[in-house]
């Protein structure tokens, strides 16, 4: 709870890249102890803001900005990250930044670690001492108990499911011993419900330590159930600062956007009686995210979900199926064969998938949107080429691509300076757009989605759900989505499956009980009674 | 006042301080008493002996294998071709398209088994690199000697065996492309063959990095995993880069020896690799992104330094001062570039 002192005060802080405004006249207070929920559209402003007080070199490198931070009542203006840390902020980015091949304790302590000291310190100074690794391994364990959570200290990062990533990457920032104020860019996009109550519950403990948050979700549920003010960013200017008491998830999302966003109820297509995808006995070999034995059939025109914990193997099936991890088994896609550990062959089949790792597998960071867009067409379809020489050898079309990305640009709504900005300077929601255009580009029969709505805002989240549904309908596309979203899975799919331990637990239909979705979650469901639906 | 910091920021302050340093140069000439019209003809000429060599790094920095230190392995290839069309018999231009067809077979050769063994040390691409160069060039230092040439002007003529450390081009293709069409401005003599056929080059390249292999490679370059994804095999397109690489090393030789005159065998391609490298990087190249401008750029900015201050530094000092200046530039170049962590490519 907000004990009332003032520990941060933002003054009129202004941001421009290259002459996009991305951030005007930003005034706000946080108390010590208060946690502020920080929202706003996709692409408002919330990640720069965040830079800017973290003293990122991304903002140095593009002009700078302008305004006043105060910390404790003292003007302060980081140089760089390191400076924050010092001065007691912490920050968990929305992206990972962990060191795949360490260890959990390895990357909790990293840079603070604990050293016991030896001979070789009195002559050769600090840096001959050693780790002090069962200190090191208390440490993590007492950060991870602060989270409340399961993890274990020993396993190495690459190793991990995304939701313990994230855990992980708060136990790092709450380790530090000054910690004042907490920075958390999204932290739940990746959690499952339960394992976003459990961080919810954690975050509302380190307040009470007198631990200052900043929250930024668009999840609004989370942001009403543990934020004691809200801060609505829209187009880069703060249009609401109000404590939270009495406002609602709609009056959130209606400050965001600007008009009041309608949430229109499921109107699900029919589908075929035809069996489209069968999958029988898959294994995958997707380090944190492994499939056992999977066996389930897709109805022509249906859209199936697949939910579950993270890390029980729910993302390894679309992986495996496209050929990016080590799979067996038999996967046949309208009666034909798809080879697996080829995802050329999958393309080939008319099947498109969408990761849920789009920095890693979705994204070329450095290239146009154009190229984004266009690519997988044009190297699985062989689209936006123009054949030279009677067919000798063709040159990529960068009209068409250029057409292509506009398209999408469009009925996406996504937010850019052009076809030609590059990948890696939108923000996140607007970047997950892309992977999603990029598969719609194919026109695929199936489409596989890992996670579309990770990261991205309310209307967002609205268009993206709406488009799946009108692809679905109108060229009766076969749609398989993963999602940790129980909710988001319920509202638009034919039938949800459930995996646990590498294996569907169960398949119910949308309307079935919340309760009995969680039973079979936590693998206390009544065993396999397949196609229930 | 904010658009000149966007230009320097796009063109970074490496160039703009070469170049402002050539330009210098350009002036100081006919003041210390330096034939300006002869220099310039220099420089076109060595731009043109060179350039191929900077192209050839091209296709492998854009497929993620970092800067081709291994370039001699191509030159070797050039170095077969124009030996054994020698050893035939065959003279002009006959020679010289011969000379390249046997280049592109021993290249591709070449090319496939070195691009086959950087598939195995990825991420260690550029260190490899440069042992399998050195190591290649040393193993050729002693095929030179034993290989069947028996002609009397390529072999040692006491031995009777084993080829000269340089060879004479004039009897069969020297200058051939640097006479074609050669005209001069003011005393400036302008090599039009030699230009147009880097030219040429130049844009086989650019049209090959447009193709939908070429696109590929780079998106393999910029992102594996998405390349993966979209059903490109990333081992082929970092060995095609690789091949594609090693030809355009040997016709790089090729184009450098009818201009200077001498095929150099033994130890002489171990320092090529430098000079290319460091040359695409002051043209603004990082070790991921690589275009034509920065090709022609560099190697003009990088060979007009080259040529410009041993006469003009030389004629006011008096002294080797030049060569320093030239190691420096070279190898800091190289270093400033590895160091950097942004990219300045666009
Ligand atoms: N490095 C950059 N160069 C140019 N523009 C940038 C850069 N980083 C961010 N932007 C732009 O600034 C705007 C705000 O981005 P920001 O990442 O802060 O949004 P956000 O509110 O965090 O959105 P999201 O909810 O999608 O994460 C966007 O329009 C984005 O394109
Ligand atoms: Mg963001």
């Amino acid at each position: 709870m907000s004990t009332g002192t003032r520990l941060l005060s933002l003054r009129g802080i202004s941001k421009e890249f290259y002459g996009n405004v991305v951030l005007e006249d930003i005034s706000f207070d946080l108390d010590r102890g208060q946690i502020i929920g920080l929202v706003g559209e996709n692409g408002a402003g919330k990640t720069t803001l965040m830079r800017i007080l973290f003293g990122m070199p991304v903002i140095a490198e593009t002009g700078g900005f302008n305004g006043t931070i105060e910390l404790d009542g003292q003007p302060v203006a980081f140089k760089t990250p390191f400076d924050a840390l010092d001065a007691g902020i912490g920050m968990v980015h929305q992206e990972f930044s962990l060191i795949p091949g360490f260890s959990t304790t390895e990357n909790i302590a990293l840079n603070r670690e604990s050293l016991k000291t030896n001979f070789a310190c009195d002559i050769f100074g600090k840096r001959m001492s050693v780790l002090d690794r069962v200190t090191m391994r208390e440490r993590a364990v007492k950060a991870i108990h602060t989270l409340g959570v399961k993890l274990d200290p020993d396993m190495l990062v690459s190793e991990m499911p995304v939701g313990h990533k994230q855990f992980t990457e708060i136990a790092r920032e709450i380790d530090r011993k000054n910690v004042k104020l907490l920075v958390l860019d999204e932290p739940t996009a990746v959690l499952t419900e339960t394992e976003a109550e459990v961080l919810l519950s954690s975050m509302r403990a380190l307040a009470a330590q007198g631990i200052s948050i900043i929250f930024i979700s668009h999840r609004l549920h989370e942001i009403t159930k543990v934020a004691d003010k809200i801060v609505v960013l829209r187009d880069g200017k703060i249009v609401k600062d109000v404590p939270v008491a009495g406002v609602s998830v709609q009056d959130i999302a209606a400050w965001m956007v600007g008009r009041d966003v309608k949430t229109k109820a499921a109107h699900l297509s029919v589908c075929k009686d035809s069996v489209y995808l069968n999958v029988e006995h898959l294994w995958v070999d997707m380090p944190g995210e492994t499939v056992r034995d999977v066996s389930f059939q897709v109805m022509e025109g249906e859209i199936f979900g697949i939910g579950g914990l993270a890390g029980q193997g729910k993302l390894g099936i679309a992986n495996g199926v496209m050929g990016l991890f080590p799979a067996g088994g038999q996967v046949t896609v309208g009666g034909q064969d798809v080879i697996l550990n080829n995802p050329h062959a999958a393309l080939n089949s008319d099947i498109a998938f969408v990761s849920e790792d789009r920095r890693g597998v979705g994204l070329l960071l450095d290239e146009s949107l154009e190229w984004n867009i266009a690519f997988t067409a044009m190297q699985a379809k062989r689209q936006h080429l123009i054949p030279v020489l009677g067919g000798l050898f063709s040159v990529r079309d960068e009209k068409s691509m250029k057409a292509l990305a506009l398209e999408y640009i469009e009925s996406l709504e996504i937010r850019c300076t052009g076809p030609r900005q590059r990948a890696k300077e939108l923000s996140g929601g607007n970047q997950q757009k892309i992977c999603l255009a990029k598969a719609f580009a194919l026109k695929p029969k199936l489409l596989f989605v890992s996670e579309p709505t990770r990261g991205i805002d309310v209307g967002a989240k609205a268009i993206v759900l709406e488009t799946l549904r009108a692809y679905n309908r109108d060229y009766g596309m076969t749609i398989v989505m993963i999602s940790s979203e129980l909710e988001e899975l319920r509202s638009i799919c034919h039938r949800v499956a459930i995996v646990d331990e590498g294996k569907i637990a169960g398949i119910l239909p949308p309307t079935a009980d919340v309760a009995q979705f969680g039973l079979l979650m936590s693998g206390l469901g009544a065993g396999k009674n397949g196609d229930a639906a | 006042m904010s658009s000149i910091k966007t230009f320097i920021a796009d063109f970074g302050w490496p160039r703009i301080i070469i170049a402002l340093f050539l330009l210098s140069l350009f002036v100081a000439a006919p003041i210390v008493g330096v034939d300006l019209g002869a220099s310039i003809g220099d420089v076109l000429n060595r731009f043109g002996q060179n350039a191929i060599m900077v192209l050839a790094l091209v296709p492998m920095v854009q497929s993620g294998c970092g800067l081709n230190f291994g370039l001699p392995i191509g030159i070797l290839a050039g170095l077969l071709g124009s030996t054994i069309t020698m050893q035939l018999g065959l003279t002009g231009l006959t020679g010289l398209l011969v000379a390249i067809l046997i280049t592109i077979v021993f290249g591709v050769i070449f090319g496939y088994l070195y691009g086959k063994l950087l598939n195995n040390v990825k991420g260690e691409e550029m260190t490899i690199a440069m042992y399998v160069g050195f190591s290649a060039v040393m193993l050729f230092s002693i095929l030179w000697l034993v290989l069947p040439f028996n002609k009397a002007d390529l072999v040692m003529g006491y031995a009777g065996e084993g080829l000269r450390r340089s060879i004479a081009l004039e009897d069969y293709w020297g200058k051939l492309l640097n006479n074609f069409g050669q005209f001069s401005i003011g005393g400036t003599p302008i090599p039009t063959g030699l230009l147009l056929f880097v030219g040429l080059c130049v844009f086989f390249v650019y049209v090959f990095m447009r193709t939908r292999t070429g696109t590929a490679m780079t998106a393999v370059g910029s992102n594996p995993d998405f390349a993966r994804a979209s059903g490109v095999s990333v081992e082929r397109m970092r060995t095609v880069s690789t091949v594609v690489s090693t030809v355009l090393g040997g016709i790089g030789i090729l184009a450098y020896q009818q201009s200077f005159g001498w095929v150099q065998v033994y130890d002489a391609p171990l320092f090529m690799a430098f000079p290319a490298v460091s040359a695409l990087l002051i043209g603004g190249a990082s070790v991921t992104k690589a275009s034509m401008v920065n090709v022609v750029l560099g190697t003009f900015l990088f060979q007009g330094i080259l040529t410009m201050t041993p006469s003009v530094i030389n004629n006011v000092l008096k002294n080797e001062l030049s060569e320093v200046i030239r190691i420096i530039v070279t190898n800091g170049m190289i270093i400033y570039a590895l160091t950097r962590k942004t990219k300045v490519a666009k």
